[in-house]
């Protein structure tokens, strides 16, 4: 680089390259993420527009107020589980730019203790789900079920436990499955795959799902839980 | 050399690319037949293997349209061979009330989705893309190969469910709960909806796979010199096509979602306050079937552009080709692509005006909705335009070329009818739909796809089809289905409703007896002349007369320069360099100029 002296501007679009300058892999990677976010989008519309067309829905406040080994008759914890689990899924996306980072530098040690993080934080927040369902599952809520009453005490539709098992399972799939790309990740990087092909991008791209499922939770943390 | 050794030498950036993969094939390897011709993953065996599925499915969609027409055209008469053919659904020589609606249903189903979308676009992104781009295949064939399995099992688990004891899903290729979503609604929402949705969910991820395949390649994979103004249109609309197709499915794919869990646990996301005859009054309370209507429109807009949208691309290139002149606004056509592809987002609750949408919501979809006028009136007489004072060449695809335009625009204007939603209330529920979509959509596209395979079966088999059986099939199909969908204008503008089982019952619509048999006897002769064009086809394959030049039509674009029956990797030796645009015809009295011929030094650079 330093020593070619660099007059014509590149073109970017003229075609022998990538106008964005990435691997193709990266670019469909990013497509797909557009695509997924349509469908998480369909989900969220669908749920907004049952519940504004709904009269009455359970309040949050009282439904998600439990931990584990909480003990009998103390007071309801709204929402104090709820954020620890989001917040063990952002930290997992601090590990996860932390491995991609390492990546750039092919710093493989860095990489493999950062993924194993990252994977560990995934299964956290499975864990934490699982608890949260068979929670539920044991107060009576289920698809089809709902034993919640409406904040305002009327008799609510089961469209609340519904759309939350369907939309949480859905995302919970996602982080399911990046937690499997990590492991696949793992593996790779032990078997000097990517030392061999002298970069680390899988790991980026990767790390793009990652961030996204993570994003993704935001909104569905504050559809369910916040509004 | 590949895309990125001229990267390399380019910039001094290292992109460390996955595309290197791709050098491999350049060499000739051996391949054995189940990696050629099964699990291939040269594009333009995957090209094909959608075009022979397609084929497959067109055939047997035809053939259900032939047998609900008999119905339509000859209530009164009985066909006893339809008992033996299909049994207990043609009981005494009539088809069944229940086998009418699931051979309607898988009709659309399968001519919408199977035809004129897995096989017309998955045809041809994945054999032009990549001759046309000049790259050496998709930017990643494995997951190319995948697209089409993925395509192939949704094929297999919908022809299956034609074979349930309860038949195929009959509740229309729209798939709107309750119909859909209550096993106990009618025998067709049994097994044979659960086969669809599943054949359904294949074919969505099918879709994405291919539809992130062609973006990249378009974007990533140009070859030197091929700058996005220098794409052939095909390409250009292929991209847009791609575009719409994987921000569209998804929508569906969540709709869908929705749907089995209305189905087979207990939710109620699309059901409340139903009463089902035998069964009850059903506990699901607070969904909305609008809300299924909602999200399956926001894929079943765009999908009408996902099918038509090549077909233009196509028509675009092969006129400006057999006219000899370079297509008319270049600019302006990818412009009006670019427009429809926003617009179709825009625009699908024009399906719903008679469902109980909001009146005032409804002005807003008729305004958006005949604004898709503008860029398609542009489209159209750019085509003309490209046609006008041409040195005319009448191949089989040019015509077939020119009868898409035709066809475009009589169904394009009932189009303008149907997005007022005043005038929709009376048009919607009648064959003034049929019509209009028929041949704007169906008909229009079904061209576009034989002018492609006209045009480019020369490429692909490196044979030439027969010309005047190809004549014979344009002549007569051009005919036959404006003689099929004209009168049903006049029927729907009387207030004849679709989807009814025997039209015979209402005085009003006995007028109409004689018009449908004529109809339906046309139908049948049309579809006895696609099976000519499918003999051409399979004839030609092995007994066509042979090429004996790259390029036969004298076109300007790429394909055209890789050799006649080209292997996997496409050029021998290094990818051509780009240096003009994709419509050098009848230029400085050159009759044309390929695009890998350097400007000349008294030359305008375009």
């Amino acid at each position: 680089m330093a020593t070619t002296t660099a007059i014509t501007p590149v073109k970017y679009w003229s075609g022998g390259k990538s106008p964005f300058n990435v691997e193709y892999g990266k670019l469909m990677m990013w497509y797909f993420l557009m695509s997924d976010a349509f469908t998480f989008g369909a989900f969220l519309i669908a749920y907004g527009t049952t519940r504004f067309a709904t009269n009455g829905w359970p309040n949050p406040n009282e439904v998600f107020s439990s931990y584990p080994f909480k003990p009998e008759g103390s007071s309801p914890a709204p929402l104090i589980f709820v954020s620890i689990m989001t917040f063990i899924l952002i930290i997992s996306s601090v590990t996860m730019v932390l491995a991609v980072h390492a990546g750039h530098n092919m710093d493989k040690k860095g990489v493999v203790r950062n993924l194993i993080l990252t994977i560990l934080g995934g299964l956290a927040f499975l864990s934490c789900q699982a608890w949260e369902w068979t929670h539920l599952f044991h107060e009576g809520a289920w698809w089809g079920r709902n034993p919640f009453p409406n904040a305002d005490g009327t008799l609510s539709t089961t469209n609340f436990t519904n759309f939350f098992f369907t939309i949480t399972g859905f995302h919970g799939f996602h982080v399911f499955s990046g937690v499997v790309i990590n492991i696949v990740m793992l593996l790779m990087t032990l078997g000097n795959k990517f030392e061999q092909r002298g970069h680390y991008l899988m790991i980026e791209k990767a790390g793009l799902y990652w961030h996204f499922v993570d994003l993704v939770w935001v909104f569905v943390f504050t559809c369910f839980y916040l509004v | 050399m590949s895309n990125e050794t001229i990267l390399q030498s380019t910039i001094g950036v290292t992109i460390p690319s996955e595309i290197d993969n791709h050098e491999e094939h350049v060499h000739h390897h051996h391949e054995s037949f189940i990696t050629k011709y099964v699990f291939s993953q040269d594009h333009k065996m995957i090209g094909k293997q959608f075009l022979i599925t397609g084929m497959f499915w067109a055939v047997l969609g035809g053939l259900m349209s032939v047998l609900f027409r008999l119905q339509l055209g000859y209530p009164d008469s009985t066909f006893p061979w339809l008992e033996d053919i299909i049994g207990k659904w043609g009981k005494g020589g009539h088809i069944s009330p229940e086998a009418y609606y699931a051979l309607v249903t898988t009709h659309g189903t399968v001519l919408v989705f199977f035809v004129l979308t897995a096989g017309l676009s998955g045809t041809f992104a994945n054999l032009l893309i990549p001759l046309q781009v000049g790259a050496r295949d998709m930017a990643s064939p494995f997951m190319n190969m995948l697209s089409y399995w993925f395509f192939f099992t949704a094929s297999v688990i919908m022809l299956s469910s034609v074979f349930v004891e309860t038949g195929p899903f009959s509740g229309g290729w729209t798939a709107y709960p309750p119909l859909s979503a209550l096993g106990s609604a009618s025998p067709g929402s049994k097994t044979g909806m659960d086969l669809w949705i599943i054949a359904m969910a294949l074919f969505v991820v099918s879709s994405l796979l291919g539809g992130l395949n062609y973006i990249v390649t378009i974007l990533n994979m140009r070859t030197k010199g091929m700058t996005m103004t220098r794409l052939p249109l095909t390409i250009w609309a292929l991209f847009f096509t791609a575009v719409l197709g994987v921000l569209s499915f998804p929508v569906l794919l969540s709709g869908f979602i929705l749907l089995i869990f209305d189905r087979n646990f207990g939710t109620s996301f699309y059901l409340s306050d139903i009463y089902v005859n035998g069964v009850g009054a059903l506990p699901n309370e607070g969904g909305s079937a609008i809300l299924f209507q909602h999200l399956f429109w926001f894929l079943g807009h765009p999908e009408v552009y996902i099918i038509l949208l090549p077909a233009m691309g196509m028509v675009s290139e092969i006129l400006s080709t057999n006219s000899r002149k370079p297509i008319f606004g270049y600019m302006a056509m990818v412009g009006s692509l670019f427009a429809i592809a926003i617009l179709a987002f825009l625009v699908w609750a024009h399906h719903m005006f008679v469902t109980g949408l909001n009146p005032f919501l409804g002005s807003i979809f008729v305004l958006l909705t005949l604004l898709i006028a503008v860029p398609s009136a542009i489209k159209v007489f750019n085509w003309l335009t490209t046609l006008w004072r041409g040195n005319i060449r009448f191949t089989p695809a040019m015509l077939f070329a020119i009868g898409f335009v035709s066809l475009f625009i009589s169904g394009g204007l009932t189009g303008i009818w149907l997005g007022n939603s005043a005038l929709d209330i009376h048009l919607h529920d009648t064959y003034f739909v049929i019509a209009h979509f028929h041949i704007v959509m169906g008909v229009a596209s079904m061209f576009g796809m034989f002018a492609g395979i006209y045009h480019w079966f020369p490429k692909m088999y490196g044979k030439y089809l027969n010309n005047n059986l190809g004549y014979i099939h344009f002549w007569l199909t051009m005919i036959g289905a404006y003689l099929i969908f004209w009168p049903m204008h006049y029927e729907g503008l009387a207030g004849m409703p679709r989807r009814y089982y025997d039209i015979g019952a209402w005085e009003s619509f006995k007028q109409f007896a004689d018009l449908n048999r004529f109809i339906s006897t046309v139908a049948m002769i049309v579809f006895a002349v696609q099976l000519l064009f499918l003999f051409n086809f399979f004839y030609s394959i092995f007994k066509g007369r042979k090429l004996t030049t790259k390029n036969p039509w004298n076109s300007t674009t790429l394909e055209w320069t890789t050799p006649i029956n080209p292997g996997h990797g496409n050029w021998v030796g290094e990818i051509p360099e780009v240096h003009r645009w994709a419509y050098d015809y009848g230029k400085d009295g050159h009759d044309f100029i390929q695009q890998t011929t350097p400007i000349g030094e008294d030359e305008s650079i375009h």
